[in-house]
């Protein structure tokens, strides 16, 4: 299940955001790491020291590219040169899929710079999914969707967040990036079961998960990925791989950055969830290979 | 985005004059802890913090000169008439120098300054990421006629005759923010009036330009940035040097002096193939 059609039949690990506080020790140290994500954005130039580093990473380590400005929820045209540039570095990087976000955030050409939530309707769920077709059709790699976290809902939804995931999803044939730390944001903002959403989004679909930490508020929670990730998040990545199966795993830090130490030990703690989904599945396949007979009897001592 | 009140909260009424609350309410839903207002707020302030603070990261020569609260109308301002227009954030500032000019009430009584340290800091975005191009060498100029040869400049150069230090200014809050960075303060040292003294009024001639990927503010003589000014508007190069040449020159130690120029520029890769 984990290396699928939607992120390219590929079985990354663990992973990390490539941070620009991290180029030098990176470039000095080269680390093992399984696998890095770039934001696309800060790479979609023409030249400069960003695509110099980047292509000293790329001779050694496997990188994802991960967008923030798709927004495949508006209604905008597409725009053709963000587009292109696109194209250009997934050409440069080699990404075996990329990902972007399912929320809006331009309107009229103008630039929210922000993931902004959804209605959850059926004709969003179209207009979306045509606009997720049109990009993975133009950038000639599978693109995956990301859930947002997000602060406000709308009269105006039809179905869940879930539901409306799986919709557009299914409706565009496309991946999906499940952010567990999304997923608990949303839930505490809304008061939902987020083990409901980790259960309910077709699991055969999911090509990478996401792992972050945020900050609580008195009266709602932020999405700021500037902390460690908390037990209840750990608790529901290991639903989702036990479900997804075990899926390349990225810990996003973006603000409030510490040492890359610090941040890969972070990311490798998915290492024990992930073995004991591995353990899990042995002793699975185990079982069905054992003939279907009484356990063996302890030989006596002495015999 | 509609822009918030100067207490930095979301406004109250819409353009219409309605209340913000009922037209929120119209679509949002309340929670137990939240009013559709105040969810809707918390997206209003996080566009106006987010964006601001990126302009005071890309534009912290401006930020010097304003001070941070008066820097803070100012990108407001700025944000207002000018949003972003692309998914790339290195493009906010793409109409800043534009904006100076067109808002003098923002900036005065320094608007001089704060237009000219817009110059070199949007030219610094330039420099950053700007195409390089295969850069000319020595053999590419053999033989060539320079009554007639014509020489392109890397596109990641920015030429700008300034009349205020707002290059040496700029400069140092960089390396400033390197060091508070560094040290995790939270904010560089100096206040705006001391800031505006250190950028004195002074004439320089600077080449914003990048080398082997890092960005640099060269200052020029005026006859060297004269000639660079020709070439880039389509002069030949004779044509540029002539037009560069002083009156009063000695005709030996200009032309060593043009040639001295010529070599160094050519060393730093400054001219290319078109």
């Amino acid at each position: 299940m984990p290396a699928n059609r939607f992120n390219g039949f590929t079985n990354l690990g663990i992973g990390i955001g490539l941070r620009v506080p991290h180029y030098g020790h990176i470039l000095e140290k080269k680390p093992v790491v399984d696998w890095f994500e770039i934001i696309s954005e800060n790479y979609m130039i023409d030249a400069g020291r960003p695509l110099e580093v980047l292509d000293k990473i790329l001779e050694q380590y496997q990188v994802v590219q991960h967008g923030v400005s798709m927004y495949f929820g508006s209604t905008d045209p597409l725009n053709r040169e963000h587009l292109k540039r696109l194209r250009q570095l997934v050409k440069r990087t080699n990404t075996p899929f990329l990902s972007d976000h399912l929320c809006w955030g331009s309107v009229d050409g103008n630039y929210t710079h922000d993931l902004l939530p959804m209605p959850y309707t059926f004709a969003a769920a179209k207009s979306t999914a045509e606009r997720i077709r049109q990009v993975q059709d133009f950038v000639e790699v599978p693109v995956i969707v990301e859930n947002v976290s997000s602060y406000a809902e709308f009269h105006l939804s039809e179905m869940s967040e879930w539901e409306f995931l799986s919709e557009v999803a299914e409706a565009a044939d496309c991946g999906i990036l499940l952010d567990v730390n999304n997923i608990y944001v949303s839930s505490q903002n809304h008061s939902f079961n987020p083990l409901d959403y980790v259960n309910n989004v077709p699991h055969e679909r999911v090509g990478q998960i996401h792992l972050a930490g945020h900050s609580k508020f008195e009266r709602y929670i932020l999405d700021t990925h500037d902390h460690a990730v908390i037990d209840p998040v750990w608790k529901l990545y290991a639903r989702a791989i036990e479900l997804c199966g075990p899926t390349a795993t990225l810990l996003e830090w973006d603000a409030k950055i510490p040492s890359f130490e610090e941040v890969h030990g972070e990311a490798l703690k998915a290492r024990k969830y992930l073995q004991a989904v591995n353990q899990r599945a042995a002793d699975k396949s185990a079982a069905k290979a054992a003939p279907a007979t009484r356990p063996a009897r302890r030989q006596p001592v002495g015999v | 985005m509609t822009p918030l009140t100067a207490d930095w909260v979301m406004q109250r009424l819409a353009t219409d004059g309605r209340a913000m609350a009922d037209v929120v309410g119209e679509f949002i839903k309340p929670n137990d802890r939240l009013t559709s207002f105040e969810r809707i707020e918390l997206y209003n302030k996080q566009y106006w913090f987010r964006l601001i603070d990126i302009m005071y990261e890309d534009y912290a020569g401006i930020a010097a000169l304003l001070g941070r609260k008066r820097f803070n109308k100012f990108a407001e301002e700025y944000l207002k008439k000018y949003p972003s227009r692309s998914g790339l954030l290195r493009n906010l500032g793409r109409k800043i120098v534009q904006f100076v000019s067109e808002a003098p009430e923002l900036t005065a009584p320094h608007t001089q300054m704060v237009l000219e340290m817009a110059q070199c800091e949007w030219a610094q975005v330039e420099a950053f990421d700007a195409p390089q191009k295969t850069p000319l060498t020595i053999d590419d100029l053999l033989g060539k006629d320079p009554a007639t040869t014509r020489l392109t400049l890397q596109p990641s150069i920015t030429l700008l005759d300034l009349h205020y230090a707002v290059d040496r200014l700029l400069i140092s809050v960089r390396k400033e923010g390197l060091r508070s960075e560094a040290s995790n303060a939270s904010e560089g040292v100096g206040s705006a009036p001391s800031r505006r003294r250190a950028a004195k009024a002074e004439r320089a001639f600077v080449a914003v330009n990048r080398i082997n990927n890092s960005v640099f503010l060269e200052r020029l003589q005026e006859p060297a940035f004269a000639i660079l000014k020709s070439l880039q508007a389509g002069a030949t190069i004779v044509e540029a040097i002539e037009a560069a040449t002083p009156e009063d020159a000695d005709a030996v130690e200009w032309s060593a002096q043009v040639q001295e120029w010529f070599k160094n520029w050519m060393g730093m890769r400054w001219f290319c193939r078109k």
